[in-house]
């Protein structure tokens, strides 16, 4: 899979639009592909995921009740389970493809705010389950490279009704 | 022909109990769950703190009917069937919210928030005998709460929510007196299905045998965080423990701790103080032994049918509805005491997330196992699931006699047999020796 361009689409620098873009994608193959160490890097040392209930989209982890909320000591050791041959929900593993789209981007106070709808499909043991919801990621440049400080993936589903858990990364 | 008789061998003299994997798969079995179980027993609703203020109101399904409960003007917990008296649209629309009148978009019948019909547009077109004080919403035959926990029941002559308890009323003391100003239910729930029989999940959560091998990794990620867990290896020796009716509870050394209250680096330094302190305030109110009892121990408890709660670092309140024989809606909440501190609360948060929650380190494995189980039934071959673990000797927790106890409680309900002895019989004979 070719990775991320340096130049835009006719050889000049490329636009923040492109760099997000570009970014997501590469983000998103890397799930796909089970590359999760390579995704955590990703992350800037600080960086935390967060996906709140399905019934309290705008949940805050310090006083509700979320699905998921790590730091980077807890999404390291998500990504260590889910390469283990001990985390039965995905192992095997399951085959996902996870779609962005409708991209929006605001710059803030020097961080890159960018929203957009996801579709992640999850296949395995005959079964597929779609999530749907949106991200935010807030990004910075580290070193010049684009990195997640902070990464909500909002479920629009009412229930976890297919999915029995959240055992991927949305 | 089906009979529910055939379901289970129970044989104490030959250590032999079975049950026949059709009560996991059978539609006809469903059904009779449904009228002898579901619609006879009392079923868990809602935590009182759910709706704090007047004209607060929440819906939910109970055995697949549709309530809600609304706190009145005058302070007091309603529950209603969530059907309008008038042609039956459901007059509770939003999972949550706040409401002086609810209003039946239909036909804009009105409802105060006691359930008093109010406002019929147009009455005069009734014929006389329409009685609109007899229109109010309609109740579910019995509503009781024991400390904060609010139960239904659709059998009119259900026996008082405290009765039913029996011996699961005094785990409950346990768990509400840990917190002095009282419990409350977190925002924020977790509702998933699991493709599996209900059943399924009752046994997995008294289930102390499978801890070990399943959340392997969870236990991994806990050593990871320097917590000694070397402990789990004996944690589920302690006494297994059935309560009568059907309820039982698995109880295991707190190994990790306990935010009320043994402290472990779990809960950093910073908080040493602070539960020291909770559990001098418990050893002073409640006395030593029961102090131990409530801080040192965690305990997961079943309220037959199919109320959890499970009391660790977090404490979790877990209720199941079959939707078909292979599939169940689950919903979980967490229950916090009302004036905990932030610390001490973000940790009990932690650990939801990290075991009980659907994106946690265990419960998406025990998800995997009992879907697992049921896929494995599609087999056919084998007939017979095997649960006689510890009825040769005085059961600890990581043997079956929890799960024995729900089974013998869920046999006498399908078969009609009524209430039976839930206990393993080796344990009812010593105690018949002992007096």
């Amino acid at each position: 899979m070719p990775e991320a361009s340096s130049t835009g689409s006719d050889g000049s620098a490329p636009t923040l639009r492109e760099t997000v873009e570009e970014f997501l994608y590469r983000e998103a193959a890397l799930l796909d592909a089970w590359r999760l160490d390579e995704w955590l890097a990703l992350f800037t040392a600080d960086g935390r995921y967060l996906v709140p209930t399905t019934d309290l989209q705008d949940g805050d982890p310090r006083n509700d009740l979320v699905f998921i909320d790590d730091d980077m000591v807890r999404l390291r050791a998500r990504v260590e389970r889910l390469k283990s041959r001990h985390g039965h929900r995905e192992y095997p593993s399951s085959r996902t493809r996870h779609f962005i789209s409708n991209i929006r981007i605001k710059v803030e106070d020097g961080a890159i705010v960018v929203s957009s709808s996801f579709i992640v499909y999850r296949f395995r043991m005959g079964e597929s389950s779609p999530y749907i919801g949106w991200y935010e990621h807030r990004l910075k440049r580290v070193d010049g490279e684009l990195r997640i400080h902070h990464r909500k993936a909002v479920l629009d589903l009412e229930a976890l009704s297919e999915h029995g858990a959240v055992s991927i990364i949305l | 022909m089906f009979d529910p008789k055939n379901l289970i061998l129970d044989n104490p003299d030959e250590g032999v109990f079975r049950v026949h994997r059709s009560a996991m798969t059978s539609l006809e079995v469903l059904r009779m769950e449904q009228e002898r179980i579901f619609n006879k027993c009392w079923l868990y609703l809602c935590h009182e703190s759910e709706v704090e203020n007047p004209g607060d109101y929440r819906r939910r399904n109970v055995a697949g009917r549709p309530l809600f409960f609304i706190r009145g003007s005058d302070g007091k917990l309603r529950v209603f069937l969530n059907t309008c008296t008038h042609r039956g649209a459901l007059i509770c629309r939003h999972d949550q919210g706040h409401a002086d009148v609810l209003q039946c978009f239909y036909h804009a019948w009105s409802f105060n928030n006691q359930g008093d019909l109010v406002g019929v547009p147009d009455e005069a077109g009734y014929p006389d005998s329409f009685n609109r004080a007899a229109m109010g919403l309609k109740p579910p035959p019995r509503v009781e709460s024991y400390r904060g926990f609010v139960f239904v029941s659709f059998n009119p002559d259900v026996e008082e929510l405290v009765t039913y308890l029996a011996g699961a009323r005094e785990y409950l003391d346990l768990i509400v007196d840990q917190a002095e100003k009282g419990m409350r239910i977190i925002s924020g729930s977790n509702r998933y299905s699991i493709k599996a029989n209900w059943k399924l999940l009752v046994e997995n959560s008294l289930d102390g045998y499978h801890v070990r091998p399943t959340h392997k990794t969870y236990f991994e990620y806990v050593n990871s965080l320097g917590i000694n867990t070397s402990g789990v290896q004996t944690a589920f020796s302690r006494p297994a423990l059935v309560l009568g009716n059907g309820h039982a509870v698995e109880e295991h050394d707190g190994i990790r701790g306990r935010p009320i209250a043994r402290w472990s680096p779990l809960f950093g330094e910073e908080n040493k103080e602070e539960i020291a302190a909770i559990r001098a305030g418990l050893v002073r109110k409640f006395g030593e032994q029961k102090a131990r009892h409530m801080a040192d121990v965690s305990r997961n408890l079943l309220v037959y049918p199919n109320l959890l709660i499970i009391d660790s670092i977090d404490i979790t309140v877990r209720i199941f509805w079959p939707i078909t024989p292979d599939l169940m809606d689950v919903t979980a909440w967490q229950l916090a005491p009302r004036d905990e501190k932030p610390e001490l609360l973000a940790r009990r948060l932690d650990n939801f997330l990290t075991f009980h929650g659907p994106g946690g380190f265990a419960t998406p494995d025990d998800v995997e196992a009992i879907e697992s189980c049921q896929a494995g039934y599609k087999a056919e071959g084998v007939e017979w699931s095997e649960l006689s673990r510890g009825m040769h000797r005085e059961a600890i927790a990581e043997d079956e006699l929890q799960l024995r106890a729900f089974w013998r409680q869920w046999f006498g309900h399908m078969s009609g047999m009524g209430t039976v002895e839930t206990n393993d019989p080796v344990i009812r004979q010593r105690a018949a020796l002992a007096r």
